[in-house]
């Protein structure tokens, strides 16, 4: 006994990922651009940070900004829709992988049945 | 958009230090992310991690020019558990890190311990606590979500206050530091709550078969309608 689903899976993924998207490319242009808790206590306290920078400011998409790109809020909507995709495959896949890993060598056959995860398994 | 730690803010033993714990644990929640993950669930962590990596873009703004943004660790434990959750904010730590040079390349272990592992399983105790008082509503589940996502936040800058206090390398100390962090926290905590209780809310409206944190509700007793005895028989 499950709560019901209201919507197929596929619908649900993508409207979730739709609103992921838009938060992305173009909520996220027109956010604050105050420093975060953290940047402003270490402002505050004068805490260093490495007077080099990033070791990887140079990357295409270095501090949500796409190279090339000058209109600020498409260059950080850009920078986040490549964000989003590589984060959802990058997880997707690693989840697929360890998933695929753990259920290879002679898993008990009741784990198998992927529709029913039973509650005796929840843990955590 | 940064809220994570630069290089060069802890010293380096300290830093590595957490690399060894960061990934240890994130080792141990791949190993049961395998053990736990059905198929369905397999998308759908994917896109827990997308999510928070998008929210995460979003600072609101708090009192006194600061802002904050979403944390996520107890958003993706409630909605995928602890365990998965935990790699799903650590993909996103790993991404912001190497994509965008946000959030130190050496700080990757302090940045990684505080937002995918401390954030989701301290915050995720907190929600199975409060879920624990609460009757077993949905409301209940989004409420016990928001206060837990806000408790985190706290945990968090808590857990950067001793990384501080171990081997920060400014000059004021660890308590000063420690006083100012939870102070700005405390509001960055309001918002997190406020989205993590809403994003769970809409999850549980659409699929609530999905919502980790809310499996113990059968499907009779989490809508009105199931309530009041309209709910279709299955």
């Amino acid at each position: 006994m499950r709560p019901r689903p209201r919507v197929r899976l596929g619908a649900f993924l993508a409207a979730g990922l739709a609103v992921a998207v838009v938060l992305a490319f173009a909520v996220a242009p027109r956010a604050s651009r105050q420093p975060d808790g953290l940047a402003r206590v270490a402002r505050d306290e004068g805490l260093g940070s490495s007077p080099d920078g990033h070791a990887l400011d140079d990357t295409p998409t270095a501090g949500y900004a796409v190279k090339g790109v000058h209109d600020d809020h498409l260059s950080t909507g850009l920078a986040g829709t490549i964000g989003v995709t590589v984060t959802f495959a990058l997880a997707g896949g690693l989840f697929a992988i360890v998933r695929r890993h753990h259920r290879s060598p002679g898993v008990d056959p009741g784990r198998r049945d992927a529709r029913d995860p039973s509650p005796n398994r929840v843990g955590g | 958009m940064a809220v994570h730690i630069p290089d060069g803010l802890i010293e380096g033993g300290t830093s590595a230090g957490a690399g060894v714990v960061a990934a240890t644990g994130v080792g141990v929640c791949l190993r049961q992310a395998g053990r736990l993950l059905d198929e369905r669930r397999v998308p759908l962590a994917g896109l827990t991690s997308a999510f928070i990596f998008a929210a995460q873009m979003v600072n609101f703004p708090v009192a006194g020019g600061t802002s904050g943004h979403l944390l996520g660790g107890v958003l993706a434990a409630v909605l995928v558990g602890p365990y998965v959750g935990a790699v799903c904010v650590a993909v996103v730590v790993v991404v912001q890190a190497l994509l965008f040079a946000d959030g130190g390349v050496s700080a990757l272990g302090l940045n990684v311990a505080n937002m995918a592992l401390v954030t989701p399983f301290g915050g995720y105790l907190a929600f199975c606590g409060l879920r624990a008082l609460l009757p077993p509503t949905r409301t209940s589940v989004a409420a016990a979500s928001g206060v837990a996502a806000g408790f985190a936040v706290v945990l968090a800058s808590l857990a950067f206050t001793v990384e501080y206090a171990v081997g920060g390398t400014g000059g004021a100390s660890a308590t000063t530091v420690g006083v100012a962090m939870i102070g700005v926290h405390v509001l960055i905590a309001v918002g997190e709550g406020v989205i993590t209780a809403l994003t769970v809310s809409a999850v549980l409206a659409s699929r609530p078969d999905l919502v980790w944190g809310a499996r113990h509700l059968g499907p009779d007793r989490s809508s009105p309608a199931a309530a009041l005895g309209l709910g279709s028989a299955r």
